[in-house]
């Protein structure tokens, strides 16, 4: 199987290498967005074992917001390209709001809905959650309606930016350089916050064992409450940047796009962060190897086919993923 | 112990106002009902609904009074109420308080004419059964009520007859009573894997969209294209005949809906069903996700092959119907189509069919509970090391809970093709297998009346309950604007569009029932424990203690 798809891989290389080398770039920037989306899930699942079903949409209300200050607070016009400094600064003040926003709507519904059922059979949170991503996809309908929200097309949408370099046909532009110039940082200074810092080491401990972490005087509910808020703030960042990058964001992106970013966190290894990234990488590349290569692909009415049916070979053959470790549950 | 906190101080309120609080909404009811000018015909079912009630609260009024007596001085007062026979304790007080009740209702400016005195006789005898036979009235007595709901709703003018609801105002209409029924079917095989076997299930969907497409290929001209043309007791019309295709007798199909979705449920669980809990849960997901898709590019462009025509679907698939053979010996209809009667036609044919399938359903679901391998299902659910030390082979066990939930999801599919004549795939997705899975947890996991209630609430929600709220609202309470209003905002112009939000009310029914009481509202006593002490976390000791 993986024989094939590499053989296919190769002619598709071999017979139109530009439209490789573009789709090649573009399937990395995507993976890159999963990967902050990912890794929420990635984080939650290590600490409570809790397939986090509303984290998806959360990502969706960051996008919202980045929206709404994008076009109220900064009076973006969807007929006309903003200027730059406008949409940088546009860029970060919504950054800021959206994973201070995020993180807490987080913590939130940790609080409300997935604490008062720690010690209830093990599917009661799941159930739950999936109620909850209904409620926050139907408070995004009461906030901005059924329809979708579009910004303006500007310098950091898809296709859109101005080049940076280029090899041969294929063009690096700058609006692949935003997605990783938000997305590598914040992976940066999560693996610092996770690696080096005491709350950090708090929360593997408490993903390790949560007694015995109680029991070192680790307030577990407090790095519980934590991790939501870095999980949310993740998702925050990665709504706003898809609110940018493909100016269009609806009530329901955030399901499908939660779905694929979860699958690339099983990928990977659930609970393993490198491993999340990894995965997210390959989910991103590809959709965009199915969508973008023209030689015998499945093309984008499939893709959804195709990411679940590697989510379930991935969690019948090898349920640990790719870096995790083995898990009793998978067994 | 957080999430009972609720039940538990309402337990811990005093009887009076644990008794008080519902009579007090009934009454509410009843007043509402009574006063308000619209439903002016519909005070004597209130004052029935009134009558009930009384009526059962009146043996503990009758009591009271004796231990009153007791209190006040009569010596032997409790002895004198104890030696009563049970008819007599019960006969008593309604022959006392039903005139009161005639009393106040005339005062009201009622005039107690004859109908509500028959009724209030009906009530009363219904009251006197014996507990025995009492058991039965109820059940018995819903039945009838939903097996003769077509003539009521079928007539014009059917308010007169029948009170309002109040907000609802309007009874669900036959096509909504048929989803109901619809639903209520594959909420009870969901109800195998999710409430008796406790796997989570999420891609449900996918064998309703099995079981329509079965229907659609055995019962339609679907397949002329391919030059296939073949038919056993079909009732189409000569037309749709001749064109070709596989045309089965509506029975068979049912049948076979049901196997193929039986064999696509083991050929998805034998892989998958050795994964535990939300792993389970996730596979069926991408099931649920990936069959739909497969449905909409299965024609042509996507498949290579026309399996399910795509898009636009598979359309028209026959009409049910019993055959000239079996119509000319036992009197049955031909074809459901060609019946034209007032009461008796196309879609109250749909109905009761519908319905015998849905009691079929129910009892194979009770008889299978209570099999050795219903009761391997719940062993397994309560604690599946345990199970599998007592030597439930864990696999088959599971692989079976999953093939006959997926039976009886497959056959509700095919009846919702032949009903709707056509299959499309944008009937089957996501939210389907979510809304399905909440009519089992509101409705009770496990508990089988509960999730019918469950499955027909919800579904009548879905369908009619939600809009005819939202035009109560608009007219009642909001100051609504009609044409300032945006289609696809949930509050403009000043009015409510709350079918937009559905599935966030399903969203919020879910979150408050897992909260507040998760083992729903008519819970399986069983299950209720589970949930209560918890299944895993429970120490060994505590069993002798």
């Amino acid at each position: 199987m993986v024989l094939v798809v590499l053989v296919w891989l190769g002619v598709n290389l071999v017979k139109t290498p530009d439209d490789f080398g573009r789709v090649l770039l573009v399937g990395i920037s995507q993976g890159a967005l999963y990967a902050l989306v990912a890794l929420g899930y990635t984080l939650v699942y290590g600490i409570l074992e809790l397939i986090n079903f509303a984290h998806g949409d959360v990502f969706m209300l960051g996008g919202m917001i980045s929206a709404t200050i994008a076009l109220q607070g900064f009076g973006f016009s969807v007929q006309q390209s903003p200027a730059l400094g406008t949409l940088i600064a546009a860029m970060l003040v919504s950054l800021a709001a959206a994973m201070i926003g995020c993180g807490l709507l987080n913590v939130t519904i940790e609080r409300i809905a997935y604490k008062p059922l720690r010690s209830a059979p093990r599917l009661a949170p799941l159930i739950t959650a999936i109620g909850v991503s209904f409620i926050l996809e139907n408070v995004a309908i009461i906030w901005k309606g059924t329809r979708p929200v579009n910004l303006p097309s500007n310098e950091f949408s898809a296709g859109n930016g101005a080049q940076i370099f280029r090899i041969g046909h294929v063009v690096y532009t700058w609006d692949r350089m935003f997605v990783l110039a938000v997305t590598v940082p914040v992976l940066i200074g999560l693996i610092w916050l996770v690696k080096f810092t005491r709350q950090g080491k708090a929360m593997r401990a408490t993903a390790q064992d949560k007694d015995a972490a109680a029991m070192m005087g680790i307030d577990v509910d407090r790095t519980i409450s934590f991790t939501f808020l870095v999980a949310g703030a993740l998702a925050g960042a990665g709504g706003v940047i898809f609110a940018f990058y493909s100016t269009t964001i609806s009530f329901y992106t955030g399901f499908q796009l939660g779905l694929f970013a979860f699958t690339a966190a099983v990928l990977g290894g659930i609970g393993n962060l490198p491993g999340a990234v990894l995965g997210a990488l390959l989910i991103g590349l590809i959709q965009n190897f199915n969508e973008g290569l023209s030689w015998h692909s499945p093309g984008s009415k499939w893709t959804e086919s195709i990411v679940f049916a590697i989510l379930i070979t991935i969690l019948v053959f090898r349920p640990q993923g790719i870096l995790g470790e083995r898990t009793p549950e998978g067994g | 112990m957080g999430r009972l906190s609720v039940s538990a101080q309402w337990r811990d309120w005093p009887l009076v106002v644990r008794r008080a609080v519902p009579a007090i909404l009934i009454v509410a009811l009843v007043l509402a009902g009574v006063w308000s000018d619209k439903l002016r015909r519909s005070s004597e079912v209130y004052t029935v609904i009134a009558a009930v009630l009384v009526f059962f609260l009146a043996r503990s009024a009758y009591k009271g009074f004796w231990l009153g007596l007791e209190r006040a001085g009569v010596r032997d007062a409790r002895d004198r109420w104890q030696r009563q026979s049970p008819l007599r304790q019960r006969a008593v007080p309604p022959l006392v308080i039903a005139p009161l009740v005639i009393l106040v209702a005339w005062a009201g400016g009622l005039a107690p004419d004859l109908s509500l005195i028959v009724l209030l006789a009906i009530t009363y005898l219904l009251y006197l059964l014996p507990r025995r036979v009492r058991r039965f009235a109820l059940p018995l007595t819903v039945l009838g009520l939903v097996v003769a709901y077509p003539y009521f709703i079928q007539q014009a003018d059917y308010h007169r007859f029948l009170f309002n609801l109040p907000v609802f105002s309007a009874f669900p209409s036959m096509d909504t009573m048929v989803s109901m029924i619809i639903f209520a079917m594959m909420a009870i095989g969901l109800n195998m894997v999710v409430g008796y076997a406790g796997l989570l299930d999420l891609g449900y969907v996918a064998f309703y969209a099995i079981g329509a497409y079965t229907a659609a290929w055995l019962a339609s001209p679907h397949f002329a294209a391919y030059g296939i043309s073949f038919d056993l007791g079909s009732v189409a019309e000569k037309g749709i005949l001749q064109v070709g295709g596989i045309h089965l007798t509506i029975w068979l199909v049912l049948l076979a809906a049901g196997l193929l979705a039986a064999v696509v449920g083991v050929i998805i669980g034998l892989p998958t069903l050795r994964l535990r809990g939300d792993y389970l849960a996730i596979v069926t997901l991408g099931f649920g996700e990936i069959l739909p898709q497969v449905a909409r590019n299965g024609d042509k462009d996507g498949l290579g092959f026309n399996l399910t025509n795509g898009p636009p679907g598979i359309n028209p698939v026959d009409p049910p119907g019993f055959g000239h053979w079996l119509s000319s010996h036992l009197g049955l209809p031909v074809s459901y189509l060609r019946e034209q009667g007032t009461y008796v036609n196309f879609v109250s044919l749909m109905y009761w069919t519908a319905l015998g399938l849905l009691l079929i359903t129910a009892f194979c679901s009770i008889r299978l509970r209570d099999s050795r391998l219903g009761r391997a299902w719940i062993a397994i659910r309560e604690d599946e090391t345990a199970a599998a030390a007592m030597g439930i082979p864990l696999m088959r066990t599971k692989t079976w809970a999953y093939a006959s939930g997926a039976f009886f999801g497959g056959i509700a599919g095919a009846w919702f093709a032949t009903i709707k004549t056509g299959v499309f795939p944008d009937d089957f997705f996501f939210n389907i297998s979510i809304l399905i899975l909440s009519m089992v947890i509101l409705g009770g996991m496990g508990n089988i009346w509960g999730v019918i209630a469950g499955a027909a609430f919800l579904e009548y929600l879905n369908l009619e309950g939600i809009a005819n709220f939202n035009g109560w609202m608009n007219g009642h309470v909001l100051v609504c604007d009609p044409s300032k209003q945006n289609p696809s905002s949930v509050i403009s112009g000043g009015c409510l569009n709350a079918p937009l939000v559905t599935f966030g009310i399903y969203g919020a029914i879910i979150v408050l029932v897992m909260l507040l009481r998760p083992q729903g509202l008519f819970p399986e006593q069983r299950r209720k424990l589970e949930f209560e002490t918890g299944v895993h976390d429970t120490p060994i000791q505590d069993e002798s203690a």
